[in-house]
């Protein structure tokens, strides 16, 4: 595999290699030094053309770890707002030589123009509402630790703005490849368009779903969206759709709740929920980096991308 | 400079035949089998047809303004590689084509080009949507076609008051850009299946239909001349099919990427797919091919857009729609359309000259191939299979959707007003 675009780059066989490879990272990271020399000699950018602290943090972190040298573009700080164009800009840091390319943009398919423009490898951090496919295997590497290998007949139930969400659209592909049965709840506007040839079934009222869900999975409300008329007010949403105390005691005591982060207390997710036993929203940011040495090893270290 | 065209096929609304044809001081001067010329310049027509040369409604030159594109004179040359003898220049140009100034620029300009230019002018002032420009002055400069192209004329009342004061202008169009801006707004691709798995905001079919729809009505209210841009839903098109066999006086036009491409090809996130109208479904590409066969749609219109590569080396949602469309829309039209029986040549010859012609009311081209006619013509090869090269292409920008396509159909010849402006293929200006 030479980049990681997205989820079906991978498939099943391919999230279950990066899982046994993040479990070995793991007890990495929990060394005292946590480092060992896997990329020593590759080049690791980050390309952030849209801010985000935690992802780039974590791709960061796993690079260090693995003893890569990394350099970091991020939108605001550098040639990114000077009007280049982002093949000029992909090409210039190409020239000095590099082995991964981690790229978030606010726009879907960047990523994969990039893997077409230049030879190293690309990983996808974030692309618009299309995919976080690092995201979804760090959920996918959580679940698991909670609840094995066996995913089939799974109930999964994610909650929110399925329609603007890169981390549904990656989660869907990951967790029902893996054999869980994904359910999408949220009001009809939060809703991609269509939905054809999804392997989810759609329901509109959570509480529904809420007793038969093993799962449940967050996602973050954008304040904008109300006044895209998506939905009357953030209070109606946290009223209709909002992970509430009262909602958790409908779930099954032995479920757990997710969340990407970071949450809106108080809107999609009450500010109680994360300190629910069942919640593993903090073990999500901790995952993050272990799955992340894994695709960054996957992608450079076993010889593939650039020669050292 | 005299002419003869031999050995070819003659085909205008008038029919087929086998002649040549004798060209003297721009003017066609016989018609007929076995003709001579002493000291006429030949053109081999052996396996080829003669058609009256190709009228495109909908060209962006980008002059004045974006001339980095297009220029008059490239995008001119790209349309007589093409086999057209006629543009329509699409006034979303920078200054607009809505003064008379700009419309007697691009007149001069166009007077130089190995095509004939006719500017269109915008409907409203700068293309706002606001206020209406000048159009009795414009339609007095010989404009017949008014658009804010690119942008729909979005407010009704506008629109009404626009048809009903063209009322008084013979001859003159008003072509609508159907797209509702609320709608469509922050769509980049058709909204369906293929924008909801790439997660590109889409903008749905109904975006252009309901503008139809509205349009129909206002044609109905008023008795203006309304014609549609670039229809590209199988909903417009059953719309304008409704409207035509109540007697109402609405035309259309259809792109050839719009009866060739889906938004399948979106799937690389490639934006020399991205086009406004945007490419939709094979239910669509179907509808629009039924619309060309059946007479619902009057014209095929190329659309062309250039737009320099760095405005297409960007995000799907960043770049610019459009895609060029005159070096290939005659092998498009045949491949698509005639040799899969769809049509028949004469009526793809319709499509692509003398409706249009009469549409925009261009009196010098369109034939019929007859003395005394200008000698506005078009010699092709309906059998010649050639692959699209982006780097080939005449038009200063290099954005077509179809680089390593193989079609069928190339023009040979392109005469116009009796001079050769393509000859064997290669432009001679």
């Amino acid at each position: 595999m030479k980049h990681l675009l997205g989820i079906d780059d991978l498939g099943a066989d391919g999230i279950g290699e990066v899982l046994r490879l993040a479990d070995s990272f793991l007890e990495v990271t929990r060394r005292d030094i946590p480092k060992v020399p896997a990329l020593r000699g590759k080049t690791v950018v980050s390309m952030f053309y849209e801010d985000s602290t935690r992802t780039r943090l974590s791709f960061e972190t796993a690079a260090k770890r693995l003893s890569a040298d990394t350099m970091t573009f991020s939108a605001g700080s550098s040639s990114l707002r000077k009007g280049e164009s982002l093949l000029d800009t992909v090409r210039t840091v190409e020239a000095m030589g590099i082995d991964a390319l981690v790229v978030r943009h606010r726009s879907s398919g960047v990523p994969q123009r990039i893997a077409g423009w230049i030879d190293a490898s690309i990983v996808n951090a974030g692309d618009g509402w299309h995919e976080h496919p690092t995201q979804a295997l760090l959920d996918a590497f959580t679940l698991r630790r909670h609840r094995g290998d066996n995913f089939a007949g799974m109930k999964v139930s994610i909650v929110g703005d399925i329609k603007h969400s890169r981390v549904a659209r990656s989660n869907v592909k990951a967790l029902s490849s893996l054999g869980a049965e994904v359910t999408l709840v949220g009001p009809p506007t939060l809703m991609p368009p269509d939905l054809e040839g999804w392997p989810v079934t759609v329901n509109y009222d959570i509480d529904e779903v809420l007793p038969t869900t093993d799962v449940l999975y967050v996602l973050r409300i954008q304040r904008e969206r109300q006044s895209e008329a998506l939905f009357p007010s953030l209070r109606e949403y946290a009223t209709r759709y909002g992970v509430t105390t009262e909602r958790l005691a409908r779930l099954p005591a032995d479920a757990l709740v997710m969340h990407p982060g970071p949450t809106n207390r108080g809107v999609e997710i009450d500010a109680l929920v994360a300190d629910d036993p069942r919640s593993v929203i903090n073990e999500q940011v901790a995952n993050g980096v272990a799955v992340r040495m894994a695709v960054l090893y996957m992608l450079l270290g076993s010889g593939e991308g650039r020669a050292a | 400079m005299n002419l003869l065209i031999q050995g070819g096929t003659v085909i205008d609304a008038g029919g087929s035949r086998r002649a040549d044809v004798v060209v003297r001081d721009g003017v066609i001067a016989e018609v007929g089998e076995k003709l001579t010329a002493a000291g006429a310049t030949v053109l081999e027509a052996d396996g080829c047809i003669v058609s009256p040369g190709f009228v495109d409604l909908h060209t962006h030159l980008r002059e004045p303004g974006g001339e980095d594109a297009e220029t008059i004179e490239t995008g001119a040359r790209a349309g007589a590689l093409g086999g057209y003898t006629a543009l329509v220049a699409m006034p979303n140009t920078n200054p607009p084509i809505d003064t008379a100034a700009v419309v007697e620029q691009v007149l001069r300009v166009g007077r130089a080009a190995p095509c004939d230019v006719y500017p269109s002018a915008c409907i409203t002032k700068a293309r706002a949507g606001e206020e209406l420009a000048p159009l009795g002055e414009l339609h007095g400069l010989g404009v017949r076609i008014f658009t804010d192209d690119g942008t729909c004329v979005a407010d009704a009342g506008l629109m009404r008051r626009a048809l009903e004061y063209a009322r008084a202008l013979p001859g003159a169009v008003l072509a609508q850009h159907c797209e509702d801006p609320q709608l469509a707004r922050g769509g980049h691709m058709n909204e369906g299946s293929m924008s909801s798995w790439l997660g590109v905001p889409g903008m749905p079919a109904e975006a252009e239909s309901v503008v139809v729809a509205r349009d129909i009505a206002l044609a109905g209210l008023t008795g203006g001349r309304v014609h549609f841009l670039h229809l590209s839903t199988a909903a417009s098109i059953e719309l304008v099919r409704a409207a035509k066999a109540k007697g109402l006086a609405v035309t259309a036009e259809a792109a050839p990427h719009h009866f060739t491409l889906t938004d399948a090809l979106c799937c690389g996130y490639d934006p020399l797919f991205k086009v406004n109208p945007p490419l939709r479904t094979d239910d669509d590409v179907k509808a629009v091919k039924e619309g060309l066969a059946d007479g619902t749609i009057d014209a095929i219109a190329t659309d062309h857009a250039p737009h320099p590569a760095q405005e297409k080396e960007k995000a799907f949602d960043e770049a610019p729609p459009g895609m060029l469309g005159l070096e290939t829309a005659l092998a498009l039209t045949l491949t698509e359309l005639v040799i899969p029986g769809l049509i028949d040549l004469p009526r793809a010859l319709a499509l692509l000259s003398w409706q249009p012609a009469r549409l925009a009311g261009i009196a010098g081209h369109g034939g019929p191939i007859a003395p005394g006619r200008p000698a506005q013509l078009a010699v092709f090869d309906p059998e010649a299979v050639w692959e699209v090269d982006p780097t080939r292409l005449a038009s200063r920008s290099r954005n077509t959707p179809y680089a390593g396509r193989k079609l069928t159909g190339k023009v040979r010849h392109t005469v116009l007003a009796g001079e050769p402006v393509v000859i064997d293929g290669q432009a001679q200006r």
